[in-house]
């Protein structure tokens, strides 16, 4: 994957700000998928945007690989999932061994009426590439958005609003309303503010293999607990990347000597007990990872916001990383955005903190879990692991409880501050909080048709008028399939949604009143929310 | 459905016997795994997540 590291995305280029101290309304530090991601949705609506970073390139190695649903859906959205679809290696089963035996086959998506698939893997420079395609285009057509290589930010001030920023050129200032700090897992921003960032370290190195071969191993994922292989380690996984390369990732222990393992020789001793003697494969990345799982308390402090890696750190066991910091930047910029403009009072950006808060407790704990599975802290914990690992191998009942990582699926924001009402009876998966389910329609798929601002979604029946788009769907004209029925309205006759510019279900009603969706969408924009103090 | 402490199993000399035998010739580590594969067996039988819970307390 050489060449692709190569291409500088966004070469350093003198900027007139170096010679005033220019001012900015939003300010995002740090140019990885989270970053672009917000940058593009912000620009998209007209929101002026600058993203500052201080390398060109795209990040070294395949690194994340899986993408989910909600991911894809997002990149639909903003406009990049085509090349994401057309690269990626689609995918939704995966078989779970223990030593010989497959003990666990599962399917993640094993409901039809979804544009997009359960996940596709892809390697994550691709993904930054296509993203500073989009970012590009949206340049083209006039999107306020500007990406700064080769500029680090080393110092902030008052508050976060003036920072010091060093370029080849040396170091310049500018003031910024709004910064938010996409930095990464070892965040400077976070160390330059004395923020805490705590959580569980686990005492276990992952060696990570990503090798080229020509094999014809299906489309799926593949996990072993002890493996049968020689060398693999205690537990390992296989999986189909683009361009014929597969992703290796064997459980090495805690003790143990990293040059070593890295020695070309002996990771080829490992991938060769896993694909046999004599296999052909050039290694394309290696790396050894540990990992932990923790969170900043507040992920809002003052005007500076944190978003994906920077806030909140998993294991990759369920591909939450990425996925978690991309729904990050889809939940924070329409907030931004209307904040900005004066749509909303500043208290919604509260409401970012709030509802991440919790899809990072969500990821965190299912990581953990997972976690907790593949390497037992005790001798009790292994004891049981292994029980129903044995148990799994000939009784349905134990297969649930085995755990190689519970793949990523967006959060319902239940209960918290933004969401109103829930009037219509079943269907747990559409209630209010929850992230719209995609559905074909006669032409397209719903998602597509719901946009990225609020939107009202009247199923048989005409919704009242206050102001904001709306899509009448008729099921008897409009659903083929019948999967608007089965996820929007049940047994109802008719339904009302207010949907957010997130695809978030922010209401819903069988039968709703101008009034009720007017009060609807006051809860939605934050005017009932009381402005939190702030450190 | 609250977890029962009333005596509920028939010829209790019987099935302590069964128990023991059921370890019998294994070594502590082989009778520890038969223990938990045991335990997994009977909690998911069981299933009502406050009745496993109520075991858990009444067992510490």
């Amino acid at each position: 994957m050489t060449s692709l590291f190569d291409d500088e995305l966004y070469p350093y280029r003198r900027s007139p700000d170096q010679d005033t101290v220019a001012q900015h309304p939003v300010v995002v530090v740090g140019a990885g998928p989270v970053g672009r991601t917000l940058a593009l949705d912000l620009a998209n609506r007209g929101t002026p945007v600058l993203v500052l970073d201080e390398n060109s390139r795209v990040s070294h190695g395949s690194r994340a690989i899986c993408f989910a649903k909600r991911t894809l859906e997002i990149a639909d959205r903003l406009g990049f999932a085509e090349p994401l679809l057309a690269k990626g290696v689609e995918w939704s089963h995966g078989r779970v061994f223990h030593g010989d035996n497959e003990i666990y086959e599962f399917d993640l998506l094993p409901e039809t009426g979804h544009r997009h698939p359960a996940f596709i893997n892809l390697q994550q420079p691709y993904f930054e590439i296509y993203l500073v395609d989009a970012i590009r285009a949206a340049q083209a057509g006039g999107a306020p958005i500007e990406i700064r290589g080769h500029n680090r930010v080393t110092g902030m001030h008052n508050d976060g609003a003036t920072l010091d920023i060093v370029t080849p050129d040396g170091t310049y200032h500018l003031t910024t309303d709004w910064l938010i700090a996409c930095d990464g897992a070892r965040s400077p921003m976070r160390d330059m503010m004395g923020l805490s960032f705590d959580g569980r370290v686990f005492e276990d190195n992952f060696l990570i293999a990503d090798v080229k071969m020509a094999a014809d191993f299906p489309t799926e994922r593949w996990f072993w607990f002890d493996p049968p292989f020689k060398g693999a380690g205690a537990s390992a996984l296989l999986h189909k990347q683009p361009d014929d390369v597969w992703r290796l990732d064997f459980q090495l222990g805690w003790d143990i000597d990293r040059e070593h393992e890295l020695l070309e020789e002996n990771v080829r001793a490992r991938v060769d007990g896993m694909l046999g003697a004599g296999a052909e494969y050039e290694l394309d990345w290696t790396s050894i990872y540990t990992f932990q799982c923790r969170r900043m308390q507040e992920f809002r402090h003052g005007r500076v916001i944190f978003a994906g890696d920077s806030a909140h750190q998993v294991s990759p066991f369920g591909a939450r990383g990425a996925n978690s910091g991309i729904q990050d930047a889809d939940n924070l910029a329409w907030k931004l955005d209307y904040v900005i403009k004066g749509h909303a009072p500043e208290a919604l950006i509260d409401t970012y903190s709030e509802e991440r808060s919790l899809a990072a407790d969500e990821n965190i704990l299912a990581s953990t879990r997972s976690t907790d599975f593949l390497t037992p802290k005790s001798r009790a914990s292994q004891t049981v692991r292994d029980a129903v690992l044995h148990l799994a191998e000939s009784h349905a009942f134990a297969r649930p409880m085995v755990n190689s990582g519970r793949l990523s699926t967006p959060c319902s924001y239940d209960g918290m501050s933004l969401i109103g009402p829930d009037r219509l009876p079943g269907l747990p998966r559409t209630r209010a909080g929850s992230p719209c389910l995609d559905a074909p329609l006669s032409e397209g798929f719903l998602l597509n048709r719901l946009g990225g601002d609020f939107k009202v979604l009247a199923i048989n029946t005409d919704a009242p008028d206050v102001g904001l788009p709306t899509l009448t769907l008729s099921t008897a004209e409009h659903d083929p399939t019948g999967a608007v029925r089965d996820r929007y309205l049940g047994d109802a006759e008719t339904a009302i949604y207010l949907i957010r510019p997130d695809q978030y279900i922010a209401a819903r009603w069988q039968k709703a009143s101008a009034t009720d969706i007017r009060a609807a969408l006051r809860i939605a924009t934050g005017q009932e929310v009381r402005h939190a103090a702030h450190v | 459905m609250p977890l029962t402490f009333e005596p509920n199993i028939k010829d209790p000399d019987g099935f302590y016997d069964e128990l023991l035998a059921a370890h019998q010739g294994l070594s502590p580590e082989e009778s520890e795994a038969l223990n938990a594969r045991l335990i997994l067996v009977m909690a998911n039988h069981i299933g009502d997540r406050d009745t496993l819970r109520e075991a858990l307390k009444a067992a510490k």
